[in-house]
């Protein structure tokens, strides 16, 4: 059955609003101000590190994403783990919030379809979550040009932009897990209990875990390189896994594979030389793949739970 | 083409385990207060949701405006303004904020939204707190501000889904006045509710559902006629007059006469004969003392007809 005029209709409106109220709100002014601060110092850490350490390196504006001093973990780790709470703080109310505010019907009786409500939503979160690593990434740069004094090469800011958008992507991930969640639950405690948990899962258990998945059934004549090989396919299911090798292939121009190095990848390759930034993403496009495919994949499964549900309250 | 604004016509909601509306047929005429009356879980809110095409129709049709709701929603909730059962608004906004999404929602042209919100406020008595976020409404609040959107939006029929529950004696005639107000500005309304005594007083005709079928409808006299033998009952006091029993019950339209004591009669009728009873009175040599007109409460007419189908029930 056809349905007239734009499932789209309204977007804008949609949109705009709810950035707005994720600009405006309490919560993600404290999330944001997390943000900043623990990167910062993370940043303030590794330029430190670097003077010490590493005045000869041809990637030296890189460094600043990935280099760590004790105790502080890298800018990079500090974003692999606050990204996530940053985009599940934005999506774990999105729909359920509107049940729980008896605003849903009234809304939806206003001329635009569901489809509009939710993708603006969803729009709004991740554009709120652009603004904010935009805001932090231009605040790196410049502390970084100020700090070091050397400015960065025209490769390292291709890669250091492919970085912040892999980053929005991996973001996009886990609002659309918390949007999902928000579909599901009608209680926005419980939705984001849920997503908390299996962020910590896929997170941190999950990784210790698939080792021990893949042994458990991987053939018994199978060689280590094969059960290796099931083991990363299966951490590769959590999208922690999939933006660690990200990062790894574009900001660390050295590396050549994400997976076991076979005898012949190593034929004429020069050891430590790196990779065009075209090669390092070829290495890392499956990964970028994947977690475009899973905020895609999650999104509309949220969007046929939306659909199918009933909008009283 | 039909008067009708709203029509449905066999209209069912089946869930996997149970059918929340049955074979539900009614039209709302331009211009009328229809009133869709039971008990809670009785399917109203349901039927409401399937006209505005936020619920997809099991079985059967609905037309509003002429419009399917199912596959021309919006048409539909161009033309409709909707009070939902404790309607919610963005607490953080203003009361004007709040009007001004649903403004850009609607489509109303940049340059007419604030006079327009600034109308609606009026109407329903809200100007003065337009600024003031709608955390600090009261339901009563919130209520009028419902109603403003629906003025806002130019509506030209409002469905209103209980729309006096939870409020307070006073709150709810204010909002009964305002459904009065909205009416003679010409827009159709379909009312629910399972507060039968409070909106009865602004409903033109009634459909009374029970367990997703509706059981009767028509305007209040009728539903009395159908299920008291009377619409109207006059009480007639009169001191002397002779055999005025027999000569009430000679009366054209009277369907009933009982005396409830000395010098008090209760005539069951099929319009209002205050007059003729009056006239009899001084026929007869009597004196009248005192003269009033009950109509039926939808309640009894309510609790009678679930008591007759009982009795059937029980009998078959």
């Amino acid at each position: 059955m056809r349905r007239e005029g734009s499932a789209m209709q309204g977007l804008g409106v949609v949109t705009l609003k709810e950035l707005s109220d994720h600009l405006i709100s309490a919560r993600m002014r404290v999330l944001e101000l997390l943000v900043v601060v623990t990167a910062l110092a993370a940043v303030y850490a590794a330029i430190t590190q670097i003077r010490d350490t590493s005045a000869e390196d041809p990637f030296l504006f890189l460094r600043l994403f990935t280099v760590a001093r004790d105790p502080l973990p890298s800018f990079v780790s500090f974003l692999a783990f606050l990204v996530p709470l940053m985009a599940i703080g934005l999506g774990f109310d999105a729909v359920n919030g509107e049940h729980n505010r008896r605003t849903l019907s009234r809304v939806l009786s206003q001329p635009i379809y569901r489809d509009a409500l939710l993708f603006g939503k969803f729009l709004a979160g991740l554009a709120t979550l652009t603004i904010s690593l935009v805001v932090l990434w231009l605040l790196l740069v410049g502390l970084g040009l100020i700090m070091l004094g050397v400015p960065p090469g025209g490769e390292e800011m291709g890669r250091a932009l492919i970085f912040l958008l892999v980053t929005i992507a991996y973001g996009g991930v886990w609002l659309a897990l918390a949007m999902l969640f928000s579909i599901i639950f009608r209680s926005a405690a419980t939705a984001a209990l849920v997503t908390l948990g299996l962020w910590l899962f896929l997170s941190v258990i999950w990784p210790a875990l698939a080792p021990a998945v893949a042994g458990a059934f991987t053939p018994a004549d199978a060689d280590q390189a094969t059960q290796v090989i099931i083991a990363q396919m299966l951490m590769r299911l959590s999208p922690s896994t999939l933006f660690g090798e990200t990062v790894l292939a574009i900001l660390h121009p050295t590396t050549r594979t994400l997976g076991p190095v076979y005898i012949d990848q190593l034929q004429g390759a020069v050891m430590g030389a790196p990779l065009p930034l075209s090669e390092s993403l070829l290495v890392a496009w499956p990964q970028m793949v994947g977690l475009i495919a899973a905020t895609i994949l999650l999104f509309v499964g949220g969007y046929v739970v939306f659909q199918r549900q009933e909008v009283r309250a | 083409m039909s008067d009708n604004v709203i029509e449905a016509r066999g209209l069912s909601k089946r869930y996997a385990t149970a059918t929340a509306v049955d074979n539900a047929t009614f039209d709302v005429a331009a211009g009328e207060i229809f009133g869709l009356l039971g008990p809670n879980g009785a399917g109203k809110t349901t039927t409401i949701l399937m006209l505005l095409g936020l619920s997809e129709i099991s079985a059967g049709s609905a037309r509003v405006f002429g419009h399917d709701p199912m596959r021309e929603p919006l048409a539909v909730k161009r033309l409709v303004g909707y009070l939902p059962d404790s309607v919610g608004f963005y607490d953080h906004l203003t009361a004007a904020d709040n009007l001004f999404y649903t403004a850009r929602l609607i489509g109303i042209p940049p340059g007419e939204r604030k006079p327009r919100i600034a109308e609606a406020l009026s109407r329903v008595g809200l100007r003065e707190v337009a600024e003031k976020r709608v955390a600090t409404f009261s339901r009563g609040m919130r209520q009028r501000l419902g109603l403003a959107e629906i003025v806002m939006k130019n509506a030209r029929a409002a469905i209103l889904d209980e729309p006096t529950n939870g409020l307070d004696p006073q709150a709810s005639l204010e909002l009964l006045d305002l459904i009065r107000a909205l009416k003679a500005s010409g827009v159709s309304i379909l009312l629910s509710s399972h507060l039968l005594d409070r909106v009865q007083s602004v409903c033109d005709r009634v459909a009374l559902f029970n367990q997703g079928k509706i059981a009767l409808m028509g305007t209040v006299a009728e539903l009395g006629r159908q299920v008291l033998g009377g619409g109207y009952a006059v009480e007639v006091e009169a001191e002397g007059g002779h055999d005025l029993a027999r000569r009430f019950g000679a009366l054209e339209g009277v369907r009933r006469v009982s005396e409830t004591e000395l010098g008090r009669w209760r005539l069951t009728c099929e319009r209002d004969m205050r007059a003729e009873a009056a006239a009899e009175v001084v026929a007869a040599g009597g004196r009248l003392k005192q003269l009033s007109l009950d109509q039926p409460s939808l309640e009894t007419i309510y609790t009678r007809y679930f008591q007759n189908t009982q009795e059937v029930a029980d009998a078959a």
